[in-house]
């Protein structure tokens, strides 16, 4: 019994998500509105995109070891392609979808060959260079194209009828729910592919990887270039949901909110940078609404002045993770049975002296 | 000509604030090999305990300019102290552990004094311009040049005269063998943090002169220029830092007025990677 459900949980959950929308429980607290009302399936849309592109973001950090400062670029070309693609070139929305993974793609394909050249923090500085030009291109809206401070908001015309509207909020959800589930899907199948055994290789030790006779370069620039991808694709989801192109997605910001999921649920494991990404990307939505709630408001400033910030919340929690939790969230379990194996351990090793005496 | 001499003296003003920040950040990079992201968060404490103290505490600039270096640098002792030592067996959670730090104490800064920008009180002896070669350039830029310069021999006195300072040097180019001669590098650390952070958030304090105003978010700004000048100087030589910092300010300014605006910012920041991938081991080429 206990092992179907550890094996067919994912499932169960996945059922769960998928008739959500149907549903009218009220989850105060944790949800504005009833679950399936549109205030609270955009939410859960936004926490399950940032879920995939943190499970994403991971396949760089947690499985092949590689710190990378400049996911967000990959993010906002997709964002930004498939929005250009409908507004400039007047492609319909799957054609613009398909340019703008493409795009994203390509470009990852294109700077990870030339950042892989270097390794180490030097990789990490590259990286945040080439997405930092990124950030500046985008702010500096050359041409008029990508709308500066205020960014582009998605044509309307060009989206199917369906994806329009308050009312369809649900079908925006479960294209949420797919990319999540497709991200996940190829995160596990490359993972536990040959070429997934070699990026773990590289982790632990990449001198060693070079002592076998393979070239991790070329691994490395697999896992840069699936990870890319997997974040364009994260960037026309996220578009869809916040109907709209902004420049914030592309800052270094956006890249440090990724690391933080990623090392919040636990880099390297299937599950936590999933859990990371929804928690974080959750707390940042209600602590903001906690900030301008009543009840902070009148607390003395001491304590309202740290709670109404998120960022300060969400930088300090990070640290302690950082400091008191290494492995994060989803090792949390682990950790605390082993604890509680140590202590159980120790009372028995002083109870034979006494049973022996 | 006097568009020349103006943007040359910005330029020279601008590298000095870069190299105030970027000094500390490769020392401590060269030596302990952690790449401080919370070093732009030190600048705006530097720069908001100036500010406070020249405004509602009442001090004058000159005092205020110290006081806030005090407070920037007893923070980043606080820093190495309190989160870096322990996570000495982990040098990639360092760098986590400073980025968080990095996203906390601006989001901090917001909530005490709000995100809008806060006019700088300017002193009336720095407040004017001087005529160089028929060009009219605020003095304030020549303040930050000449801090940057007296912070730049200080820091090569210290290097090359003192005990400390050659535990530094010899830090930087082999930690392992200074711990194997018996010397505790790390009290060389909790210094070296120090002197970072003083220089930083005296950074910050001349930042506001030079912008004008301070905002939260001027620190973590100016640091992705930083790392371009760490990079460029080579990693732990403050001489190295100082020439590629005059070197970064001068291109930024000329190449952002004579061409589009905001592509010295860009051409800059494509510099960092170019030099990366064609010299991974930085211009003065001593450590990786």
């Amino acid at each position: 019994m206990t092992t179907h459900l550890k094996r067919w949980w994912p499932l169960a959950l996945l059922i769960v998500l998928v008739i959500a929308p149907y549903s009218t429980l009220p989850l105060p607290g944790l949800l504005d509105g009833p679950l399936g009302s549109p205030g609270s399936l955009q939410l859960i849309a936004l926490c399950l995109v940032y879920g995939g592109l943190a499970t994403g973001y991971d396949l760089l950090l947690g499985r092949t070891g590689l710190l990378s400062f400049g996911h967000a670029l990959y993010f906002a070309t997709g964002l930004y392609a498939t929005d250009l693609a409908m507004l400039e070139f007047g492609l319909g929305f799957v054609p613009a979808a398909v340019f703008g993974i493409l795009c994203s793609i390509a470009l990852a394909l294109l700077l990870g060959s030339v950042s892989l050249k270097v390794t180490g923090i030097g990789f990490s500085m590259v990286t945040l260079a080439f997405a930092q030009a990124g950030a500046i291109l985008v702010q500096r809206n050359p041409g008029g194209l990508t709308g500066g401070e205020e960014g582009r908001s998605t044509p309307a015309e060009h989206l199917p009828d369906a994806l329009i509207g308050i009312q369809n909020t649900a079908n925006l959800y479960w294209i949420a729910v797919l990319y999540l589930v497709v991200t996940l899907a190829v995160v596990h199948w490359t993972v536990s592919s040959p070429t997934g055994r070699v990026w773990a290789g590289i982790r632990e030790n990449e001198r060693r990887v070079e002592v076998l006779g393979l070239r991790p370069y070329g691994f490395k620039l697999v896992a840069f270039t699936v990870s890319g991808g997997l974040a364009g694709a994260g960037g026309v989801v996220y578009l869809l949901l916040t109907g709209g192109a902004t420049p914030q997605a592309a800052s270094s910001d956006a890249t440090l909110a990724l690391l933080v999921m990623v090392v919040l649920g636990g880099s390297g494991t299937r599950w936590g940078p999933l859990l990371g990404g929804v928690l974080y990307t959750w707390a940042a939505h209600r602590l903001g609404d906690l900030a301008n709630s009543a009840s902070i408001a009148e607390l003395p400033s001491v304590l309202r002045v740290p709670l109404s910030q998120p960022l300060f919340l969400l930088g300090t929690l990070f640290v302690a993770v950082v400091y008191l939790l290494p492995g994060g969230l989803a090792k949390l379990p682990a950790r605390l049975r082993s604890g509680r194996a140590a202590k159980a351990a120790k009372v028995s090793v002083t109870a034979v002296p006494e049973g022996a005496a | 000509m006097n568009t020349v001499v103006l943007l040359a003296c910005t330029g020279l003003g601008l590298g000095a604030l870069y190299f105030l920040v970027a000094s500390g950040l490769s020392l401590i990079f060269g030596l302990m090999d952690v790449l401080n992201f919370a070093h732009g968060a030190l600048l705006s404490i530097g720069a908001y305990a100036a500010w406070w103290a020249a405004t509602d505490g009442g001090l004058g600039f000159w005092l205020a300019v110290p006081f806030g270096t005090a407070v920037g640098t007893a923070a980043s002792v606080l820093l190495e102290l309190a989160l870096i030592r322990p996570l000495y067996a982990r040098p990639r959670d360092q760098i986590l552990a400073t980025v968080g730090v990095g996203l906390a104490l601006p989001a901090l800064i917001m909530g005490i004094w709000g995100a809008d920008a806060r006019p700088f009180p300017q002193p009336a002896a720095l407040a004017g311009t001087v005529d160089v070669l028929g060009a009219t350039v605020p003095v304030n830029r020549f303040v930050l040049m000449a801090a940057a310069l007296v912070v730049l021999v200080l820091l090569r006195l210290f290097l090359a005269k003192t005990r400390y300072g050659l535990i530094v040097r010899a830090g930087v180019e082999d930690r392992a063998m200074v711990t194997a001669l018996g010397i505790d590098v790390r009290k060389a650390f909790t210094l070296v943090f120090a002197i970072g952070g003083a220089a930083a958030s005296l950074g910050g304090a001349l930042a506001g002169l030079y912008f004008g105003s301070i905002n939260p978010g001027q620190g973590t700004g100016l640091l992705i220029f930083a790392f371009v000048v760490v990079v460029m100087g080579g990693m732990g030589s403050v001489t190295g830092a100082a020439v590629a910092s005059v070197g970064v300010g001068l291109v930024q300014q000329f190449a952002n007025y004579y061409t589009a605006a905001g592509l010295g910012d860009l051409s800059v920041v494509v510099l960092l990677a170019v030099l990366l991938l064609v010299k991974p081991r930085g211009l003065t080429g001593r450590l990786a």
